[in-house]
């Protein structure tokens, strides 16, 4: 464990230092740029508060890709279960009528859990009775759950006044609460903390945790030991696209308030990197959740003051898992999680 | 359906499928030597961009295109050292190329071009015409009027079909993909053999980059393989893994993709999301009512 702490932390530092070199030789200056995004993210309450807002969607859905990784499923539709799970958020919550917030708000997040666990269990019951791999499922799945909120956008789901394509704003009996006034910092932050040791539980001390992880080294053994192989697959997607599904509902409950195209600017897939880096265990999620949330915070202030685009974020996050991946040998026939 | 709007749907379907076609072939091949490459929508993005920079900075598009293709085979061996060499996940390695591409492209975008918003344009590739043949109505612009990468891949679809099929490079390709373990004991250098077809994958989609930014839009827009590789992925499914099957639906999905900017002209009364979303979806249904039968080789992925 603590072995594979420090590869993970030798692999952050290579990603930093490879964006320092592009930065080097696209004639930039990497300690400004650095510099400038560590005092964006780091250097005022207001920059933390960001950080707090931009990682609690990558802790949520970092979570779910983990989970789903552990049983060896390869989920890489977190964006589109996170998407599908926001869409279902803004449906119930401008259709439904007044409630007080003490119900409005679970009942957002819960309709959110269920949009992503549907879109979930699509892949999962194609993998279970046909067979289908769920690497091309869920990638499929994303871009039509994304072709479908766009349509919903321009048609159905509009808002009102017709102006834009995006929903109506959710009222305010479905949001989030703040935690300061003036920041954008909400209670979401508190229940994505509070998923972190809840997963950890699940995985390492509940018997559903040691059937996924059984199944992850070796679904075979496992299913002649007598577990149900077939009822934890379906059980981790589901539970794995329901925590994507609220990030969504999270997201859309308490930052953006709408639905809109391009809504999600790639949580799902950062949520692989944030997955990876973190070994797919629940606390190092955690840690790699604030750390691409520190990037993803201070890399428009490194834009503003220093001149570096704000995608370099991108090559850092791929590049840190370049270096996970030259550092560890791993067999290729050990498709599943440890 | 007057002739005009059909000649030009049928242009734009082709062109539209040329780049999906040469990322499906080379996905085709890799997966034929059981390795599924989920960054074939990164090494898109890396050929255009490398093929825009690079004809804008020479004003000669022959030796973008020349030097795309070799920094393509790069790519495609820096994928293989990952999955092959170091035996990292395949899909893992896949979603970072993607996060790569456009983390790199992105910035050398506008470390080099600024952000002026202004779309910088190179000169365009004049079409190899065949004479008569490229008058036929209809499909005459779309097939006899192209470049040389337009025709090259429509080349390359008969050449792998006798390679995979009739060669004894392509049994090894195929031996590998089914079963690692004997193909080697039968004397296949597997690794080889998988290093090869990533080279030659990352080699057809820096084609297929180029394709898009120097012969169909002669430019290059941040983000502009937006989901080709993806759709690519879909392709190969939906043809069945065999080189025509590819070709059919390369040229289905871009016509799909070519009704959609069409589509109004036509007079449709369906949202133009419905063909976006159409390959997936046909994928999905392939997938789940022939999941027994789509040619997948055993140790794809392993």
């Amino acid at each position: 464990m603590k072995s594979r702490a420090i590869t993970s932390v030798l692999a952050a530092a290579a990603g930093l230092l490879a964006g320092a070199l592009v930065i080097l030789l696209t004639g930039g200056d990497p300690i400004a740029a650095y510099t400038a995004l560590a005092y964006g993210a780091m250097g005022s309450g207001y920059g933390w508060s960001e950080v707090a807002v931009k990682s609690c969607p990558l802790i949520v859905t970092g979570l779910a890709v983990a989970l789903a990784f552990r049983a060896g499923l390869w989920n890489i539709g977190a964006e589109g279960q996170l998407v599908g799970g926001a869409v279902l958020a803004v449906f119930f919550a401008t259709r439904t009528p007044h409630l007080p917030s003490i119900i409005g708000v679970p009942a957002t997040l819960l309709a959110a859990a269920t949009g992503g666990a549907l879109i979930a269990g699509i892949a999962a019951i194609l993998k279970l009775e046909r067979g289908v791999d769920e690497v091309i499922s869920t990638i499929m799945l994303n871009f039509i759950v994304l072709g479908v909120v766009g349509y919903l956008v321009h048609g159905p789901l509009m808002e009102s006044s017709g102006n834009y394509p995006q929903s109506d704003a959710l009222p305010t009996f479905a949001r989030l609460p703040r935690l300061f006034s003036g920041y954008r910092v909400h209670v979401g932050l508190a229940g994505a903390l509070a998923l972190v040791p809840a997963t950890a539980f699940v995985l390492y001390r509940t018997r559903f945790g040691y059937v996924i992880r059984a199944t992850g080294s070796n679904p075979i053994a496992t299913k002649i030991a007598g577990f149900a192989v077939d009822r934890c697959i379906l059980a981790t997607f589901v539970a794995s696209g329901a925590l994507a599904g609220l990030a969504g509902g999270m997201e859309v409950a308490s930052v953006t308030y709408r639905m809109y195209d391009n809504f999600s600017p790639g949580y799902g897939y950062t949520a692989i990197a944030v997955a990876i880096l973190g070994r797919l265990d629940p606390w190092g999620v955690l840690a790699a959740a604030l750390m691409f949330g520190v990037l993803e915070a201070g890399s428009a202030s490194m834009q503003r003051v220093a001149g570096v685009s704000a995608v370099l974020v991108s090559l850092i996050q791929a590049c840190v898992i370049f270096a996970l991946a030259a550092f560890e040998y791993q067999r290729a026939s050990d498709r599943g999680g440890p | 359906m007057n002739l005009e709007i059909t000649t030009a749907l049928a242009t734009a379907a082709v062109a539209m499928a040329v780049p999906l076609l040469y990322a499906a072939l080379g996905e085709l091949l890799a997966e034929k030597a059981g390795i599924i490459n989920i960054g074939l929508e990164g090494f898109l993005l890396l050929g255009a961009f490398s093929a825009f920079a690079i004809a804008h900075a020479s004003g000669s598009n022959s030796a973008a295109v020349l030097a795309t293709l070799l920094l393509g085979g790069l790519w495609g061996l820096c994928f293989a050292y990952f999955v092959v060499t170091r035996g990292a996940n395949q899909i893992v390695v896949g979603t970072a190329l993607n996060l790569f591409a456009v983390g790199l492209t992105g910035i050398l975008y506008r470390a080099q071009f600024g952000v002026t918003g202004s779309a910088l344009s190179i000169r365009p590739t004049p079409p190899l015409e065949i004479p008569v043949l490229a008058n036929l109505p209809i499909v005459g612009r779309a097939l006899f009027s192209q470049t040389l990468l337009g025709y090259g891949c429509m080349i390359l679809v008969p050449v792998i079909a006798f390679v995979l099929m009739r060669t004894r490079t392509g049994l090894e390709l195929r031996m590998t993909g089914e079963d690692p373990r004997a193909a080697a004991i039968q004397g296949v250098d597997v690794r080889r053999i998988r290093i090869s077809a990533l080279v030659v994958c990352g080699i057809l989609c820096a084609a297929g980059g180029s394709f898009l930014a120097i012969d169909y839009t002669h430019t290059f827009v941040e983000g502009m393989s937006s989901g080709r590789g993806f759709i690519a992925l879909a392709i190969v499914i939906v043809g069945r893994r065999h080189p025509y099957g590819v070709l059919g639906a390369a040229l289905f999905f871009g016509f799909a993709t070519a009704l959609q900017f069409h589509f109004q002209a036509l007079a449709f009364d369906v949202p133009f999301q419905f063909f976006l979303i159409l390959p997936y979806v046909a994928t999905l249904v392939v997938l789940a009512f022939n999941a027994g039968n789509t040619n997948a080789p055993a140790a794809l992925g392993k």
